[in-house]
């Protein structure tokens, strides 16, 4: 994988990767961030008690987070070291949620509505064509409305559903970064991912970083983030 | 006091082998020793009666670093590190209860190969079910799938490739093979050898239960209508315990604490203490004193009997070195894993065992293990199939003339065609010829197909004359011969290729490998190709590994079958670019006390042995399934071959999908036109006759030879190898992955079906820019192999001989929808009738950049062309766009919609 030097920005960036037991994408995300920011992410057990001062960007990673016991995310979000995430992240620190992430955030209430499991009762793992529905968010800013981007998706509960006043509200304030332009899961309004009402924390169930090869999409993804935490 | 034959007979084993034990050590056993005996005596443990034959497999070669009987293989792969892999069968477990069978098999795999210090970075499985149609299989399938997929997924290790088979023999005995591909520093590789005496042994992972007590047993028995009430010996997986063990388990590793650790798999605390502590004899010093009152428990009361025997799963033992308890507890404590210290070494060679106070057991560990029985069963070979004369067959016939002016023909004709193509059951092919604005259709099946193509395809047409009388069906039953070796039994070789495309052995596998995560670690690079290829983390190299075999093969000739299985696995490694490095197998077999199966048994042996030993290929490590049995009726003859190969620089690796527009398609290796046990003959003829095709060890060898170097040069866009299905099939593949058409001429004298598709081995064929095209052929033949050309890549139809044709995308759907059309539920078969502007908003909901047209081709709301142009189609070749279009449709595209020409484009 080429790394990419991209500037004071990523040089100065400080990220943190939460990790829980039986987290599995936790290095994805670790090689990912080091190639775009040049910068080692800090790997956090789940059990602490703290952050570290002045993080850029905390990222929950996907995987099984507990074994997904109970339901997806619900142990983890009740984990130790997530009352200093969600105090950082209502604060308006920069907090992405991957898939298992995604799943843990709404477990929080960081994000509304919830992942249940995919229509079809099935796992699904294939890239997947989305759609960047809304650019105003560190997360999309380096994209195009409208435009296409593909990333891998893996998981057996991605289907996003919350009630008809949340969708409506998501959809009016912006706040539906990523859509399916497929049908993937069942998901309400084919929402692949969504931020928070200070757009500053994102929940996503495809894998940007998954998508780290030259080619991919993935390396876009993570420069226009860091690009934008850094401005 | 001795035990009642009828307890001895319960435990597996016969009166000679526990009057024999009972000598050895020279008393009766208690009744945990019997069961402990019992255990370590069983097929799956001992390998019985196999063990004489596997030593004659090739296991040596440099860059082997521990070969057969630890827990894996393990190889150089330089750098100071190496890979370590095996396959495993789960089967029995997988036929009583498919998804905790599989799961706990794809743990149980995983075990060994992290036990041993690796890492474990990609899982393969071999999975072979009964007829697609039998009333078991779509129940085993989704299940066995599931649960391969729950317990790695769950892991974060990458499924990334394998094989499915179908096939009646396995009605009542399926196989789950699993195969786990790991990579670990040289320095820091763990064996299972219990040296050195007071040092302390440990247990870790799941608490112990009364679950599957007796598995290894029940895995050495033949099944029948009782087996299912087994299902309290098959074990429940829990893949997130299994994820903190391995993490815990490596964690330690990096410290200097281990002597020696052991999954426990079959047979449990029993065979991995037995191993552990014979290790240590072998050595030179061993035995183990356990106590058993320590080992974590999930129910209260157990006896040591249960706790020996018991199969849970997730646990693993360990010698510590003397005081590194405290820092390996720390660690398991972290992790959340329960660690317990549950006896010490000993230099006494026996296995002691106390359990409140009691000593239950106390056995020299010699007669548990290197004594145990070590049979020369009888033999008798069955007579392999002999070659086959030319196939004759003799067909009804029948045309439908279609007239109606200006009415669009070949959509009505299409429509005919596809509804009879989708008839499963149909025997037969079918020819379509369009003169001055008349359509002629044929359609050709055997004279004794039950329930044909060819009355399908009459009533289809009488239907079609009574709603619209544009069909006139004219003559029928008309009788012909036809060899199957010169033509496919109708007009159009390529609607033959279209039904085996279709066929559940060549059908898309997408619907089970969509279900397992092949992403995860983010390093690998291909599945689904002829082999998988993942990244050396951190490095520049990869890993290509295959999961191959031919029963069928097998069937008729054990010999010539096992060398295909290897060789072709070989190819496979060969066709990415890889250099063949080691191959480990499962060998499935029915009951070997039946002189006819240890017949095949052996001569598989020796044929997979002769090619591994010829292709640079040597065995690392292996499992033996034997009983595959039900009610008396023997799986065919399994040897599933895991092979790895290594890519030193990542990037050459060669796909079957890298064809670009004007390369040229050329077939390397000589064509003879194998048809006996073809699937050509299989799928369309319902023949399963004559000789299995012979494999040529020097040739395939030059073959692979040529093809590495060929890809290492970057001569070459795209590489297949040709199996099942031949040559067409193996095209077709190239076609569909590259999303591009393929014009293609049957060279001259050649006999049509037998050339395209004939399962002669050896060969490749490869896409490569046709300017280089001469030169390649020449290289070909300078280095003594055949080379043809046969076509050129283009457009979007398969083309052959001029007048063939058959449209790319439509056969991507029918080779896509076989699997997913099984697990349909009955509504997606009654949609309604869409109008345009359904179509329109659905495409637009999806892609709302989409510019979108559409045309109702007969004014009946059932034909449409659609232009689709978008943004969305960027990076996408033809047949993803179309699927991307397809997908927005929801899937009503072929229930609701019979027919959509669909013409995509990209938005700039």
């Amino acid at each position: 994988m080429p790394i990419r030097k991209t500037g004071v920005n990523g040089e100065r960036m400080k990220t943190a990767i939460i990790v829980f037991p039986a987290s599995n994408s936790d290095r994805d995300a670790q090689v990912a961030l080091r190639s775009v920011t040049g910068q080692e992410p800090q790997m956090l057990w789940h059990g602490d008690m703290d952050l570290p001062d002045g993080l850029d960007l905390v990222v929950l990673p996907g995987g099984f987070a507990h074994g997904d016991y109970l339901r997806p995310g619900a142990m983890a979000a009740r984990s130790a070291i997530m009352d200093a995430v969600i105090k950082r992240a209502k604060a308006g620190g920069a907090t992405l949620g991957i898939c298992n992430g995604f799943q843990i955030l709404c477990e929080t209430g960081l994000l509304p509505g919830a992942l249940m499991p995919n229509e079809g009762q099935r796992f699904v793992s294939r890239p997947v064509t989305l759609r960047v529905d809304n650019v105003a968010s560190p997360y999309t800013s380096g994209y195009e409305s409208g435009g296409y981007v593909r990333f891998p998706v893996a998981h057996h509960d991605g289907n996003y559903q919350a009630d008809e006043a949340v969708l409506d509200s998501l959809e009016r304030e912006g706040r539906i970064a990523f859509r399916y332009a497929e049908p993937i899961n069942g998901s309400a309004r084919a929402i692949a991912g969504i931020v928070s009402e200070d757009k500053r924390t994102l929940g996503l169930m495809p894998h940007p970083e998954r998508a780290m090869l030259a080619s991919d999409h993935g390396p876009q993804f993570f420069k226009g983030l860091v690009e934008a935490l850094g401005a | 006091m001795t035990h009642e034959p009828e307890t001895i007979a319960e435990h597996g084993l016969t009166q000679d082998e526990y009057d024999r034990f009972c000598a050895s050590i020279g008393r009766a056993p208690s009744l945990l020793e019997l069961g402990i005996v019992s255990v370590m005596w069983s097929e799956h443990c001992s390998y019985k009666s196999s063990r004489r034959h596997l030593k004659h497999l090739p296991t040596e070669g440099p860059q082997v670093i521990h070969g057969p009987g630890e827990n894996a293989g393990v190889v150089d792969i330089g750098d100071g590190q190496a890979v370590i892999f095996k396959m495993e069968s789960h089967n029995h477990p997988s036929f009583i209860e498919p998804y905790q069978g599989a799961a706990t098999g794809v743990g149980g795999i995983m075990r060994d190969v992290f036990t041993m210090g690796a890492r474990p970075v990609a899982m393969l499985n071999a999975l072979r079910f009964g007829a697609i149609d039998h009333p078991k299989t779509k129940h085993l399938l989704s299940g066995v799938v599931a649960g391969i997929g729950g317990y790695g997924n769950c892991m974060g290790v990458p499924t990334v490739g394998g094989e499915t088979g179908f096939d009646a023999r396995y009605n009542g005995n399926i196989l789950v093979n699993a195969m786990c591909v790991g990579i670990a520093d040289q320095d820091k590789i763990f064996l299972s050898a219990a040296k050195g005496a007071g040092n302390p042994v440990v247990y870790v992972g799941s608490k112990t239960g009364r679950d599957g007590i007796h598995g290894a047993t029940m895995a050495s028995a033949e099944f029948d209508e009782a087996s299912e009430e087994k299902r309290p010996t098959v074990q429940v997986g829990d893949p997130f315990m299994e994820k903190l063990l391995l993490e815990a388990c490596l964690e330690l590793m990096a410290e200097d604490a281990i002597i020696a650790i052991q999954d426990m798999g079959a047979a449990g605390l029993t065979s991995s203490s037995v191993e552990m502590a014979s290790g240590g004899v072998a050595a030179g010093e061993g035995g183990l004193h356990l106590k058993l009152d320590d080992v974590p428990q999930r129910e209260e009361g157990m006896t040591a009997y249960e706790m020996m025997l018991s199969e849970s799963q997730e646990r693993m033992l360990m010698v510590l070195k003397p005081g590194a308890e405290a820092k390996a507890r720390a660690i398991f404590d972290k992790w959340q894993v329960d660690f317990a210290v549950i006896g010490q070494t000993t230099d006494t060679g026996r296995l002691v065992i106390e359990h409140k106070g009691e000593t239950e057991c106390d056995l020299p560990l010699g007669p548990l293990a290197d004594e145990a029985p070590n049979y020369d069963r009888p033999q008798e070979a069955a007579p392999v199939f002999p070659a086959l004369d030319d196939p004759v067959v003799t067909f009804r016939e029948c045309q439908v003339i279609l007239t109606q002016g200006e009415q669009a023909l070949a959509d009505i004709a299409q429509a005919l065609v596809s509804e009879t193509l989708h008839n499963r059951d149909a025997v037969g092919a079918l020819g379509i010829s369009e003169a001055k604005g008349t359509l002629t259709i044929h359609a050709r099946s055997t004279a004794d197909a039950p329930e044909d193509v060819f009355d399908a395809f009459k009533s289809a047409a009488y239907n079609l004359e009574a709603a619209n009388a544009v069909a006139k069906v004219r003559s029928e039953e008309e009788k012909t011969d036809v060899n199957l070796a010169d033509a496919p039994g109708a007009d159009s070789m390529l609607l033959a290729l279209s039904r085996l495309m279709a066929s559940p052995d060549l059908c898309s596998r997408t619907w089970i490998t969509e279900q397992y995560d092949s992403s995860v670690m983010a390093d690998t690079l291909i599945t689904g190709g002829d082999a998988s290829v993942v990244r050396v983390h951190g490095t520049t190299k990869a890993l290509a590994m295959t999961a191959d075999c031919t029963p069928r093969y097998c069937a008729a000739d054990p010999f010539e079958g096992g060398k295909q299985a290897v060789a072709e696995a070989i190819r496979n490694l060969s066709a990415v670019g890889a250099e063949p490095l080691a191959i480990t197998n499962c060998l499935n077999f029915g009951n070997p006390e039946k002189p006819e199966i240890m017949s095949q048994f052996v001569r598989a042996i020796e044929g997979l042995g002769e090619a591994a030993q010829a292709l640079g290929a040597p065995v690392v490590s292996g499992n033996v399934s034997l009983y595959n049995e039900t009610d008396g009726a023997p799986i065919p003859p399994t040897p599933s071959i895991g092979a790895v190969g290594l890519l030193h620089d990542a990037e050459k690796h060669a796909t079957v999908a890298g064809a670009e527009m004007g390369d040229a398609l050329i077939a390397i290796g000589t064509t003879r036109g194998h048809l006996g046990q073809s699937l050509y003959l299989r799928t369309l003829f319902g023949i399963e006759d004559g000789a299995a095709p012979g494999v040529d060890l020097d040739a395939e060898k030059k073959a692979s030879e040529f093809i590495r170097k060929m890809i290492a040069e970057e001569r070459v866009s795209a590489v297949h190898d040709v199996s099942d299905g031949g040559i067409l099939a193996a095209a077709a593949d190239m076609s569909l992955a590259a999303g591009m058409g393929l014009a293609m001429t049957t060279p001259v004298q050649a006999r049509r079906a037998a050339y395209w598709f004939g399962e002669d081995q050896g060969r490749y064929l490869v896409a490569v820019p046709a300017e280089t095209a001469d030169n390649f052929v020449l290289k070909a033949a300078m280095a003594g192999l055949q080379a043809s050309r046969l076509g050129l890549f283009g457009g979007a139809d398969l083309i052959l001989d001029g007048d063939d044709r058959l449209v790319i995308t439509d056969l991507a759907a029918v080779h896509a929808s076989t699997l997913p059309q099984l697990f349909k539920t009955p509504d997606e078969d009654h949609a309604m009738p869409m109008t345009d502007t359904d179509i329109k908003s659905m495409i637009l909901e999806a892609m709302p950049d989409a510019e979108v047209e559409i045309e109702d081709l007969a004014g009946d709301g059932d034909h449409y062309r659609a232009r689709v142009t978008s943004a969305a189609f960027q990076g996408l070749n033809r047949v993803q766009q179309h699927q991307l279009v397809y997908k927005a449709l929801k899937g009503k595209m072929g229930g609701t919609l019979h027919a959509l020409a669909l013409e995509t484009s990209v938005k700039t």
